[in-house]
């Protein structure tokens, strides 16, 4: 269920809530099952309509839900086996990104993402999902770890942005994000990214270049947080809404501008209100990707990969 | 990514010579001198005769201030006199997320193009160092924060593209407060791969990338290409960073420590091979070629 309130969603979760009400009675008349059945058609109605024309600034609520499905959920649900790999071998370990190998239908993989927690104390273990350079650190060993034992890589991108403190940077946050940038482009193993809730920036292309880059349809992918944006360019926090319009980053916009090859549809009324359903869809993506990536020659890979991003971007060339 | 910092960093960086003029309400006007003709040194508050400082590379003869440099001027100080030539000039931005805050995007383009005389934030070509051919691009703090977008990046790839093709030495000299280009959204974000993508693959080439961090590098320039050189120096206390320093200090809540973000800072911690002061930059740059037999 959808736990705590978007503003969007009154009407939504007042359904909800009686739709509850009604289920946990036990000796239900008639006319109750009547309106129970009445009140699931009307919600199934109203999710609909709320979620087929999600605004931008609605969509980064909806990526940032509470109970929106994590790198962790992800583990638990879509793949059959998870041992979790910690640590940098150089710092520390890094709970903001979980790394370890896992197993989905046939495939043996390696996966990274970054985990944000769910209660307030993994939350704060976690910096909620923003990494420090440990976190980057950590994912190279593992990306390293996954070439030299022919593990395709499966990246689950999930993070407000790479972590801004003084620690981040002493321990070299810029350095260790071009270094993952560099150190992916050339990885001998099929990678394949999806953002499955914020792409924020940095920190998510830190571990967002692939041979298949998907979005979740209600996940978004910037350049800067809309907050952050419309703190420089509105010069106030509150114009929020107005930079998410005016960045473009929701998955519809990034599929039109060739930055993503495939979206990902969520359940009805968005991935937190089923994490099975969306654990289902996502399994049967990443495998078809693997199967795809599998047979491909290395060098043809990395081509392939190399042209990707290498096309991306918009300009003219101008006659002098 | 896109550095939140880039106002203030603007302000800290802004040039020109701009920093000469002097407010009204601080500055009282001395009688008889023509304005234009005296800076005031924002690090020492020393005013200076304009013309010495100019004679200087742009540095203050009192305390050594590194003012700033535009990308042609920084050019005619590192490439040898004539020989610079320079590649794709004919790009140019467009609009593609038709970004418009408080004014559309095309139109500060246009703004920023009369204003700097620049086409966009990077100036790329090759020319020759004390008579060794080299790549060398330099970004331009005073267009859009020297932030990079399509353009930028697409200049940047096909200068190492072609400096990987002809075996050229890289020098790129970062001054970049902005990071990726908000205005450009994700496409400036995905610059930042594109670029070391380029990299990587000259790198495997063999080639020497010499990366020289001025100020400001911060944001996605410093988290990307300006971050991966062979070789990296940086100028006396330039301001160089992943997040600016008003986020960290919204976030952490505590002040910063003293000197957090310069070149010293990032030389203590080990990130940075050399500080090399703007006069030597030059020979700095044709010694290193020298010892990598470039």
């Amino acid at each position: 269920m959808a736990g705590p309130g978007l503003d969007f969603e009154v009407e939504i979760a007042d359904l909800e809530s009686r739709i509850n009400t009604l289920q946990r009675q036990t000796d239900r008349t008639t006319p109750a099952d009547d309106e129970l059945r009445s009140l699931r058609l009307e919600l199934t109605q109203k999710l609909r309509d709320v979620y087929s024309s999600l605004d931008p600034w609605q969509t980064v609520q909806v990526a940032r839900h509470k109970n929106r499905p994590y790198t962790k959920d992800y583990l638990n649900l879509a793949f059959d086996d998870f041992v979790e790999l910690h640590g940098d071998k150089h710092y520390g370990d890094d709970r903001a990104i979980l790394t370890g190998f896992a197993k989905l239908d046939r495939f043996k993989v390696m996966v990274i993402g970054h985990q944000k927690g769910r209660t307030f104390k993994e939350r704060a273990a976690c910096h909620f999902g923003c990494a420090h350079p440990e976190g980057y650190r950590k994912a190279m060993a593992k990306m390293k770890m996954a070439e030299k034992y022919k593990l395709p890589l499966v990246c689950f991108i999930d993070t407000p942005g790479a972590y801004p403190g003084v620690g981040a940077e002493e321990r070299g946050q810029a350095q260790v994000i071009a270094e993952s940038l560099f150190l992916m482009s050339q990885l001998k193993t099929p990678i394949i990214c999806v953002v499955i809730g914020e792409g924020g920036s940095g920190g998510a292309i830190g571990i967002g270049v692939g041979d298949k880059v998907a979005i979740m349809q209600h996940a978004y992918y910037s350049v800067i947080s809309p907050e952050g944006c419309a703190g420089i360019l509105w010069k106030s926090h509150e114009h929020a809404p107005k930079a998410a319009a005016a960045l473009k980053f929701t998955s519809d916009n990034l599929k039109r501008l060739g930055v993503v090859d495939d979206v990902l549809d969520e359940p009805l009324g968005g991935a937190h209100r089923d994490h099975h359903q969306m654990a289902a869809r996502m399994k049967t993506y990443l495998s078809k990707c693997l199967a795809e990536l599998e047979h491909q020659p290395m060098d043809q890979l990395l081509d392939n990969r190399y042209d990707k991003f290498r096309r991306i971007g918009e300009f003219i060339e101008q006659a002098e | 990514m896109a550095n939140v910092e880039s106002s203030a960093v603007a302000s800290s960086a802004q040039p020109t010579m701009s920093e000469s003029t002097p407010s009204p309400s601080n500055t009282p006007k001395k009688r008889g001198v023509p304005e234009g003709l005296w800076l005031k040194c924002p690090a020492c508050g020393a005013s200076v005769y304009k013309k010495e400082v100019e004679q200087r590379l742009n540095v203050c003869p009192k305390c050594e201030h590194h003012f700033y440099v535009s990308a042609p001027d920084r050019i005619n100080q590192v490439i040898d006199e004539g020989t610079f030539e320079p590649m794709n000039e004919q790009l140019r931005s467009t609009d593609p997320l038709e970004f418009s805050d408080r004014k559309r995007y095309v139109e500060r383009l246009v703004g920023e193009q009369k204003r700097t005389g620049l086409t966009d934030a990077v100036v790329t070509g090759v020319g020759m160092v004390r008579a060794r051919r080299v790549s060398i691009a330099v970004t331009d703090s005073a267009f859009i924060m020297g932030s990079m977008g399509s353009v930028v990046g697409e200049r940047l790839t096909r200068l190492i593209e072609h400096s990987t093709k002809q075996n050229l030495p890289l020098i790129i000299i970062s001054a970049s407060g902005g990071g990726a280009r908000m205005h450009e959204g994700i496409l400036s974000l995905m610059q930042m791969a594109k670029v070391s993508a380029a990299l990587a693959r000259y790198d495997k080439a063999g080639g020497l990338f010499i990366s020289v961090l001025t100020n400001p590098t911060m944001g996605g320039v410093a988290a990307s290409f300006a971050s991966l050189g062979d070789l990296c120096f940086a100028e006396p206390k330039a301001l160089i960073g992943f997040a600016g320093p008003r986020t960290i200090k919204a976030t952490i809540g505590i002040e910063l420590p003293e000197g957090f973000q310069t070149s010293e800072f990032f030389l203590e911690h080990g990130f940075i091979d050399r500080i090399v002061e703007r006069k030597n930059l030059k020979t700095e740059i044709a010694r290193a070629i020298d010892y990598c037999g470039k």
